[in-house]
Order: structure tokens, then C-alpha cells, then sequence
């Protein structure tokens, strides 16, 4: 079954059509895309949901707009929770992923260190942040995803500190397979997901989910935007598998970031150092690039 | 059925085990654990057993130890764990969510006291925090007691007509490092005593379903009716679950509340756990010397069995209420539930708060005589005592 026959067919479609989410809202495209996915793996999956906007996705009981097994669990618990579901699933030679689908502040913050116990232990699920850089459930708070400079309600004068490097701590705990997913390429994201689906134990993709709400910006800009982060090098593109190998699978094309925090409400233009952010940029994909060249997969 | 000289730590362990054991036939069993004093020996045993089906997730906290085993109950599967104190405050969030998510999961909870001051010692302020939350409560007085109870627990929980996850507690180190005779019952009659859990509402992985999304508020009243509805059917269903037990182990688990010399008692003592004991044998010293006293033992706290409380205490006109808990500003919390209970039905009972053996103290018969001479000699109920220790003018001396 093709892809897009697949999203079409409401029994496949993950996300169900009549959900409340937001215009624009990157989360939402990220489910279709994860549904497309298990299709055309032919997988199914139960989905494992802490306080966040993913869980707010589901509707009102009895109703729901997901189309699989789904848990809504205590805002630091998705890890631990999915890890009792996935040891019951593989007692009973059951099919299907279990997967986690949290927010960052449930990933960054409150959950990390309940996703740290879980990816030392290898557990056989897979971890999907949608990282919009806010807490956006509750009205648009700083978390430590959130980037320097954005202005959110509790850093209403922008926020001092920089985003948490989190790819960097779940790569520390060599899990099988950690990724950075963008939905400005599609393509890319497949691939890594028919990579993920392929493989057993901890694997943790991080989405780069843009969120038109808290970041004041437009709808239809959500894609334009998080493409324009991949091109500048502010959301680098790549996979790491066993904390070992790593292989940068977007390369930024030379796009100058301005263009990126002009277009959000969010950022000041004035406020941005932007010599600083292209040298921060440039800094971490030449290092990425440089551990791609000495440890490529072997894969 | 074989008798050994264990611990209450290893009565807990060996019966969580064999409960688990008993589901290998259906989904298995899995939990999460994490160590705490005192009650650390029952993971540790947990962590060793040998499942046929099954998944011991040594896990980095109290609150995920609880998330794992939410998932497992979820999946179907019979789960437990086990805490106690501090451990229990930081597993609370998911504790609750247990209940409200209806399943049967069974812990069990050595009573040791909130920190700070740290201390290690029996008190029932950590299991009593979580009174309000949808899971029975029973407290046990010793070894061969957590072992029935735990495996009753089981049995209580998982009937279709409860479905609610049920507390053992026992206190620190009186009962969970204190070795007594225990009969373990072999795992072939626990086998039969426990039927393969085949739980209504789990997932499963090829029906969409959402559990714990969303409700309005006519949903969600709806919901906090059906386990009121639930609880009320407890004191029913305990008891088809103690026959059955009794059937099957050929020995009395015990009742949800447990009268001792209480027919004709003018005065009666209410106490758990290990101070029932105490309590116990002074009644029956000063029932040798003609005095008409009695005991009421409360092992379940939740559902609140008020009117088998008012049956017990029907020839009583002084009633002491023991805790070794305090509701900070508010006294006792059996107490305040106790007299609830006696209120607008027996308002001619007079009923004294006495909190004794907080922080681990020692509740001797001493202190249990100085009890019943300051009840028999009021003339009406005071603030509450406390009893057992010398700490100025509200204290007995």
C-alpha cells in the first residue's frame, strides 16, 4: 500500500480528521506523517501520551481522534508507563511499537529523568518528542528547549539561556537509534522512521514542531519556518545509531538564519546576535560533520 | 502449605510473587520497583523470583515504579509494587492515577514515618496521606496477616464488581523485619484461589481505544459514582473473598474489622496494626480482673466500614480512638473518620482521640493502662492526648 493511499483510509489514518488543534500546528503533521509510516511499514503501534498538547489531541471521552491504543499518562511518566506496556506486549508475542509521544517540556524537563531510566534500560519503545520550544498546552512557557531570545509568558523580556542540547544526552546513553526529524522534509523523515520501525530497544526522534500559537507566527509559515532552521543549520538534520555512528542526513544549504527569527513574533530582530548564531550554527554542524566522517555507519 | 520463620518483609515478597506466578496462564505479570527502608527486602525478593511469565523493571523512582506498573495493568497483565514513607509522597501522583484508572494493582506498604526529622521508624501518616485517593486500605498486625491479606488483596481488587487497587500496610520493623511462624501456601492453591485476571477495560493493541483522555464534567461525576458504587460493595465482597480464602488455605484471613470482648464492653479501644496487639492483651488482663473492656481492630480503612464500627461498639458508652498518625492541626485521622461515623447515629458514645506511637515510639501496655484510666475517668471528650510520651500539659502522664 502506498503512502498515500494509506492516509486515506480511515482505519490507517492515525490522526483522525475532526481533532481541535491549532491552524498551522506541526505537532498534528507529525502524527499523519508517524501514521504514514507504520503503513507503509504495515505496523501498528499504542501510543503513550504525558500532559501535553498530544493528549488535549484525543478529544473528549468517549470520543477520540486516535485511531490506535492510546494512554494518557502523568506528565513525567510516558517512558515508564510505556515500558509496562511494551514488557506485557513482548510477554504476549504481541505486534506493534509502543511509542511515546510527548511535548519537550515532558521530555526536556519533567520526564527527563524518567526517559534517561528507560533508555539505560534499553526498553523496546520508541520515544518521539515534538519539540516546539514551549510549554504550549498552558499558554506558551519557557522550557529548556525554548531557544535564546524567544520571548514566551515567564521570560516576557527573552529568554536568557540557550536551548538544551537533549540529542547529545540521549546519545550519551548509546540507545540503538537516535534521530532529529523535520517535517519541511518529508522524505528524510520517512527513511528515518523506516529505520526506527526496523530496530529493537530505546530509539528517541526528535521533531522540530513549529507551533504558530507560541511562537507568533503564521500558519502557513510553519513549514516555510522549520525548513529555514535545517537550511541555516539551527535544527541540524542527522542520526546517531548506538551513541557511535553518526550521519548528518540534511545538510544546511547556506540559508542565512535572519530570515528564521524575523518571521516569529517570538524573537526581536534587534535583540538576535546573529555573527553569534551563525558561528554557533556553523560550530555544531562542522562538528556533527566531522564525527560523520570518522565514525560512519556501518549500515 | 509449609510453615517457616520469616519476616513480614519476606511474607509481603513471597505473596506478591506467587499472586504474579498465578497469571502466568493468562498475560503475565510485570511491575516496577524501587528500594526504600524498611521495605526494601520486598522488591528484593520480588526481583529474585523466578516468573514463568513475567518482568521485574528495576526502575529510577517510586513514581515510575507506579507508572510501570500502571502499563503492565493496563495491558492486562496482574501487577503490584511496593513502598513505603517518603517513597510513597513521591509515588503519590501515580498512585492516584492508579485508583481512578480502576486497576487492581496491590502494594504493599511498610508504615514508616514521614521525614523530616528523618527517621525510619512505624508510623501511618505516609499510607494515610493517600486515604482520599480511590484504592482500599488494610493494615495488618502481623506476618502471616500481610501474607493473607496481600493475597486477598488480589483476589478483592481484580473482582469485576471492585476493580480498584488495594494497600497492605504493615508497620516498620514491628512486622516487616520482626520473624515470626508463617504458613506459605503452596503456588498450586494459590493458583486456584486466584483466577487468570482477565481485566474489562485493558487495551489491546489492535482496538482504538483512549484511556484517560478528556471527560466533561457529567463524564467525570459519572465515574467518581461507579467507585462509589464500587466501594460500597467491598464489605460484600470481602467477605465471599475471606470464605473462599478460607476454602482454599484452610485459614481465616480475618475480618474487615475484627471485636474482641466487645459484647458487653462499656469501654472500647480502637486501634490498628501492631497496637491491636498490645491493646489486646491488656484487654484480656483487665477482662481477668472483671473490668468490661473490649478491642476493636480496624484492618480496613478504606471503604470506611462505619456501620460494622457502630455494631461492634453497641454496649459501649466510652469509645478511645488510637492513632499513630497525625493530621497536622487536626489530630487523629482514624479519629476524625470514627466519629463521622458514631455521629447522628450514636451521639450518647463519648468518643477520645489518643495519638500514640508517632515517629516510631514504643506503645507499651503502660501506655495502653494510662489510656484506659484517663477514658474511664473523663466526663466528656477533650482535644486529642497524646499518650506515651512526656511532652507537656496535654500529654499523659
Amino acid at each position: 500500500m502506498t503512502a498515500t493511499a494509506a492516509i486515506h483510509t480511515s482505519e490507517k489514518c492515525l490522526l483522525r480528521p475532526g481533532n481541535t488543534n491549532c491552524g498551522g500546528c506541526g505537532m498534528s503533521v507529525g502524527l499523519t506523517m508517524l501514521g504514514r509510516a507504520l503503513s507503509e511499514a504495515d505496523d501498528s503501534c499504542t501510543l503513550v501520551i504525558p500532559a501535553c498538547c498530544g493528549i488535549v489531541t484525543a478529544g473528549a471521552f468517549p470520543t477520540t481522534s486516535y485511531a490506535v491504543p492510546t494512554i494518557a499518562t502523568t506528565f513525567a511518566s510516558s517512558p515508564a508507563v510505556a515500558s509496562g506496556v511494551a514488557s506485557i506486549r513482548d510477554l504476549n508475542d504481541e505486534p506493534g511499537q509502543v511509542i511515546c509521544w510527548a511535548g519537550d517540556g515532558g521530555t526536556y524537563d519533567i520526564g527527563l529523568a524518567t526517559l534517561s531510566a528507560a533508555a539505560e534500560r534499553n526498553e523496546n519503545i520508541i520515544y518521539m518528542c515534538y519539540d516546539n520550544e514551549i510549554y504550549g498546552n498552558t499558554g506558551g512557557q519557557r522550557s529548556s528547549a525554548t531557544p535564546a531570545g524567544a520571548r514566551t509568558t515567564t521570560t516576557p523580556w527573552g529568554k536568557i539561556e540557550g536551548k538544551k542540547d537533549i540529542m547529545s544526552i540521549m546519545v550519551a546513553h548509546r540507545i540503538p537509534y537516535a534521530a532529529t526529524l523535520s517535517l519541511a522534509h518529508p522524505d528524510d523523515f520517512a527513511q528515518k522512521m523506516s529505520t526506527a520501525l526496523s530496530i529493537k530497544g530505546m530509539r528517541f526522534l526528535l521533531l522540530h514542531s513549529p507551533c504558530p500559537t507560541g511562537w507568533k507566527s503564521e500558519p502557513e509559515d510553519s513549514i516555510a519556518l522549520v525548513r529555514l532552521a535545517v537550511g541555516s543549520g539551527l535544527f541540524p538534520v542527522y542520526e546517531v545509531f548506538d551513541g557511535a555512528t553518526y550521519r548528518v542526513s540534511v545538510k544546511p544549504d547556506g540559508t542565512d538564519p535572519a530570515e528564521y527569527f524575523h518571521r516569529q513574533r517570538r524573537f526581536k530582530d534587534e535583540e538576535i546576535d546573529l555573527d553569534a548564531t551563525r558561528r554557533a550554527c556553523s560550530d555544531r554542524m562542522q562538528r556533527l560533520q566531522s564525527l560523520a566522517e570518522q565514525f560512519p555507519p556501518d549500515k | 502449605m509449609s510453615v517457616q520463620v520469616i519476616t513480614g518483609n519476606h511474607a509481603a515478597g513471597y505473596a506478591l510473587s506467587v499472586a504474579g506466578e498465578a497469571n502466568r496462564t493468562a498475560r503475565g505479570v510485570a511491575c516496577g520497583i524501587y528500594p526504600i527502608t524498611p521495605q526494601t527486602e520486598i522488591v528484593e525478593y520480588v526481583a529474585k523470583f523466578p516468573f514463568s511469565k513475567g518482568r521485574v523493571v528495576p526502575v529510577e523512582s517510586e513514581h515510575s515504579a507506579m507508572a510501570v506498573s500502571m502499563g503492565a495493568s493496563m495491558s492486562g497483565a496482574r501487577s503490584f509494587t511496593a513502598s513505603s514513607s517518603n517513597g510513597l509522597a513521591y509515588m503519590a501522583e501515580n498512585i492516584m492515577v492508579a485508583g481512578y484508572y480502576r486497576l487492581p494493582i496491590v502494594m504493599v506498604a511498610v508504615n514508616r514515618t514521614l521525614g523530616p526529622p528523618w527517621n525510619i521508624w512505624a508510623d501511618q501518616g505516609d499510607t494515610l496521606m493517600l486515604r482520599d485517593f480511590a484504592w482500599l486500605q488494610f493494615y495488618c498486625e502481623n506476618n502471616q496477616e500481610v501474607l493473607d491479606t496481600t493475597l486477598l488483596a488480589f483476589k478483592l481488587a481484580e473482582d469485576r464488581r471492585i476493580l480498584l487497587p488495594a494497600l497492605t500496610c504493615m508497620d516498620a520493623f514491628i512486622v516487616s523485619h520482626t520473624q515470626t511462624e508463617t504458613e506459605l501456601p503452596e503456588q498450586a492453591d494459590v493458583d486456584r484461589f486466584l483466577p487468570d485476571l482477565d481485566l474489562p477495560h485493558r487495551l489491546h493493541y489492535d482496538e482504538a481505544r483512549t484511556l484517560g483522555g478528556l471527560a466533561w464534567p457529567h463524564e467525570g461525576l459519572s465515574m467518581r459514582l461507579e467507585i462509589e458504587e464500587a466501594m460500597k460493595r467491598v464489605p460484600e465482597v470481602y467477605q465471599e473473598c475471606r470464605e473462599n480464602f478460607t476454602d482454599v488455605f484452610g485459614r481465616d484471613p480475618g475480618d474487615m474489622i475484627q471485636p474482641f470482648e466487645t459484647d458487653d464492653a462499656e469501654l472500647v479501644l480502637i486501634a490498628s496494626g501492631t497496637i491491636a496487639t498490645t491493646v489486646r492483651e491488656v484487654v484480656r488482663r483487665r477482662r481477668d480482673a472483671g473490668e468490661k473492656v473490649g478491642l476493636v481492630k480496624l484492618k480496613m480503612f478504606r471503604p470506611f466500614p462505619g456501620a460494622a464500627l457502630r455494631d461492634a461498639c453497641k454496649s459501649a458508652t466510652r469509645v478511645a480512638v488510637l492513632d499513630r498518625n497525625y493530621a497536622a492541626g487536626a489530630g487523629g485521622i482514624f479519629c476524625q473518620d470514627i466519629r463521622g461515623a458514631f455521629q447522628g447515629h450514636r451521639d450518647d458514645v463519648m468518643i477520645q482521640n489518643y495519638l500514640t506511637g508517632l515517629c516510631g515510639g514504643d506503645v507499651t501496655p503502660d501506655v495502653i493502662d494510662d489510656i484506659f484510666a484517663d477514658l474511664s475517668s473523663r466526663t466528656a471528650a477533650g482535644d486529642p492526648m497524646w499518650a506515651g510520651i512526656d511532652s507537656g500539659e496535654e500529654a499523659l502522664q
